[in-house]
């Protein structure tokens, strides 16, 4: 029967097609697109488009560039060394930025409460951090850390304890997160405030004449009213959380042996690329990595998006 | 004696340790300041006799320099300041644009990329011993006997001759050598009344008895440094990195290596290793106040003291290296580099860059690096008096160019890096590293290093045995 359907459907179907009016093509749309569809093309597109062909090929220091078609990907997927500093990342995601948003939407929260006494200078104290160069947050903390002139050591002499070395392998992740939730509190709190801020008046005020308790207020009104800018906050955290790579990288050289060339996935592709001359692999590791975290990002905006329509 | 390493100390704030070190075989024992041993090394006296190309080639130069341009020098060693103005100032045609394009390995990936991009390349390069097989590998450099560079293999130590020629070509002019020495601080061992080591075994002891005496004081410091690791296998006889065109063969497993990892485990093991990262502002403070008792490394290390440590002037000696077997001299290079001059260089000047990497590395730029403190791998300056005989304030007066020499003489012979050795390196922390840090050896992580090595050797299309 289908045998027999199929051909009939494709001799049959060009013939409506064609008799149909075909409406004149205007080409006028394009011409005003044109400058902008260039741009995008160049900016957005090429650099998408060559590192996926550059993913193609193997370039060999004996031997020279060779097309290997999707070798590289399954050699990605099959590499212990990006898959455990998928993890890691994984790890450090579903702990710190909770740990970050839950901080920021306190914040937020107390700030725009009105009853914090000093309100805009704990806004601009709070977000202060996020202008601080990521470089540079990195190294104050660096030197902070050290257990021998550093804040740990001076503690240490101060209360005559031995607080653990927070650049050792087992609590560098922790370390790295420390310095990732000061620099970001700041920015999520704006984003939190800012939402805060549109929530009409008029809400808290019938919520005043019902009787409603502050917890109520934030719980009924508050946080489904900015429940998109968390699910914004979030996702931007996800993808942060996936591009990790300047605080360790600064890290490392306090603490080479904890931080290793394949840390995270971003660092793992830049000591290929720059240490290791392996381009092509490296494009593969890059796109892989952008794969999951589109995905992942993707997931999280649709769960957020049908959570708030049920709202 | 300064070097590729002390502009980390004075200009940067991170500071990481990239030693120099040959990248080939020593076909000829490094038989430094004694020219009576060449006689030793049968190839010295070749290619001396080329008279007239010798002196088309000059003739050549000459008029390169006369009629001037520019070019743009990438280095990090601090004492080409100096040569860059008195060489301006007498070929007043020439201008060199002399940039710090970064220290070691990050002007090594600076000028990778620009070779892969094929723009913005230096006409000269400062490339350490270590990683020049790598650019040479890539076809990255010019070969300089095409200007007569051959005929100045007797000009230099036979070590740094051999890393910077292959074959018939050569492919950067030798700037410094770092033989190996132990620096020692005198105030520590003579206060805690302890001898200073002539053998590991002994510096073994010895950290131990520092440590006894005061838990403050580490007998070194360390946290994982291929160079200094690679360095002391080669003293040890080992000969880890074998390469023979496109084979190449790492192979820990051998007798020099497993002796440097069983004693260096020890030292590990025991704690007795201060965990403090080489150049640092940790560093130079521990070895000032006699946190770190000894410190081996190449001999450009005393301009590093006076300028990285000022306020231990005085407390600090030179000794030869501890030995590996009582009684042997047996020494190694560490750090060491040359100045090469590109290929497809942004001023397309190949010629001006030599007759420049010829003044700065033959010619008169060599006394002006010396009186600054670098320790040359010219031969006529290591031999003579004046340099032998010079007292070094910092070190109490002490001679300490003749241990250096002496170091450089007794190098042995055979070591070769990997043609990838600036990656090799970079992963030398994540794998031998990881001794410092948890349960695993020296002996694993050596292991672990080469599996990723002859994973990495067979990915670019070498032939590696095992």
């Amino acid at each position: 029967m289908t045998t027999l359907a199929e051909p009939v459907a494709e001799t049959g179907s060009p013939t409506p097609r064609s008799r149909r009016p075909r409406r004149r093509r205007s080409w006028i749309g394009w011409g005003f697109m044109g400058p902008f569809m260039a741009v995008f093309a160049l900016v957005f597109l090429a650099p998408i488009g060559y590192s996926i062909y550059l993913s193609l090929f193997r370039e060999q220091m004996v031997g020279g560039t060779s097309f290997i078609g999707l070798e590289n990907y399954q050699r990605a997927l099959s590499d212990p060394q990006f898959w455990a500093a998928l993890g890691r990342v994984s790890i450090f995601l579903a702990v710190q930025v909770p740990i970050m948003l839950f901080l920021a939407l306190l914040v937020a929260l107390a700030i725009d409460s009105g009853r914090l006494y000093g309100k805009s200078f704990f806004r601009i104290t709070i977000f202060m951090p996020y202008a601080v160069p990521a470089v540079v947050a990195t190294l104050m903390w660096g030197f902070m850390y050290g257990t021998r002139f550093g804040l740990v050591a001076n503690i240490n002499d101060a209360f005559g304890i031995s607080f653990p070395d927070p650049l050792s392998p087992d609590l560098i992740l922790i370390s790295i997160g420390n310095v990732v939730t000061w620099e970001f509190v700041g920015y999520n709190m704006l984003i939190f405030y800012a939402a805060l801020r549109v929530i009409p008046p008029s809400l808290y005020e019938a919520a005043e004449i019902d009787g409603a308790s502050q917890l109520r207020v934030i719980t009924s009104i508050k946080l489904p009213a900015i429940k998109g800018a968390i699910v914004i906050a979030t996702i931007f955290s996800i993808i942060g959380s996936f591009q990790l790579f300047n605080e360790p990288s600064i890290l490392q050289s306090l603490a080479p042996n904890a931080i290793t060339s394949s840390f995270t996935p971003n660092m793992y592709a830049f000591s290929l690329s720059f240490s290791g001359q392996q381009h092509n692999y490296a494009a593969t590791v890059a796109i892989i990595m952008g794969v999951i975290t589109m995905v992942i990002a993707y997931l999280v905006q649709l769960r957020g998006m049908r959570k708030g329509a049920e709202a | 004696m300064m070097s590729d390493t002390d502009m980390r100390g004075t200009d940067m704030t991170e500071y990481r340790h990239r030693a120099a070190r040959y990248p080939l075989a020593l076909t000829c024992s490094v038989g430094l300041a004694l020219a009576l041993t060449l006689s030793a090394c049968g190839s010295d006296d070749s290619g001396t006799s080329e008279g007239g190309a010798a002196d088309d080639a000059e003739a050549s130069l000459e008029s390169a320099l006369e009629e001037g341009g520019e070019i743009t020098v990438w280095a990090w060693e601090p004492t080409l300041d100096q040569v860059v103005e008195d060489f301006e100032e007498e070929y007043p045609e020439v201008s060199v644009d002399l940039v710090n394009a970064g220290s070691g390995d990050d002007q090594y990936t600076a000028l990778q990329n620009a070779i892969s991009a094929g723009s913005g390349i230096p006409d000269v390069a400062h490339i350490e011993y270590f990683a020049l097989a790598q650019f040479v590998h890539a076809e990255a450099l010019t070969d300089l006997a095409q200007f007569g560079a051959a005929e100045l293999e007797g000009t230099y130590t036979p070590g740094p001759w051999s890393s910077v020629s292959q074959g018939e070509g050569v492919y950067g002019l030798p700037m410094d050598s770092g033989p190996m020495a132990l620096f020692y601080n005198k105030e520590v061992f003579d206060t805690h009344d302890v001898d200073v080591p002539t053998t590991w075994d002994e510096y073994v002891d010895a950290a131990r008895e520092l440590q006894e005496a005061d838990p403050d004081v580490y007998i070194t410091s360390d946290t994982g440094d291929a160079g200094l690791a690679t360095s002391l296998i080669w003293q040890a006889g080992g000969q880890p990195f074998q390469v023979d065109g496109t084979e190449v063969t790492v192979d820990f497993t051998d007798e020099g290596s497993t002796t440097y990892a069983e004693t260096w485990q020890q030292l590990i093991d025991e704690d007795l290793v201060a965990p403090i990262n080489g150049w640092t502002d940790e560093w130079y403070q521990a070895l000032s106040d006699g946190t770190i008792a000894t410190l081996s490394a190449g001999a450009w290390m005393p301009a590093n003291f006076e300028s990285g440590v000022p306020g231990a002037s005085g407390d600090w000696r030179v000794a030869p290296l501890p030995q590996w077997e009582d009684g042997e001299s047996a020494s190694a290079e560490n750090g060491g580099s040359a100045l090469a001059v590109m290929r497809d260089g942004e001023n397309a000047n190949e010629e001006l860059a030599y007759a420049f990497v010829e003044y700065a590395n033959a010619g008169d730029g060599v006394q002006t690096k010396i009186d600054q403190g670098l320790f040359p791998a010219v031969v006529e300056k290591l031999e003579s008096d004046e340099f032998l005989e010079t007292e070094f304030e910092y070190f109490g007066g002490q001679q300490a160019n003749k241990i250096f020499a002496e170091s450089a003489a007794n190098v042995r012979e055979g070591w070769s890096y990997l043609p990838f050795q600036v990656y090799a390196h970079s992963i030398f922390n994540d794998t031998v590293g990881q001794a410092y840090v948890s349960d695993t050896t020296i002996s694993d992580g050596l292991h672990e290093w080469q599996e990723a090595l002859t994973t990495f050797a067979a990915d670019q299309g070498f032939d590696v045995s095992q």
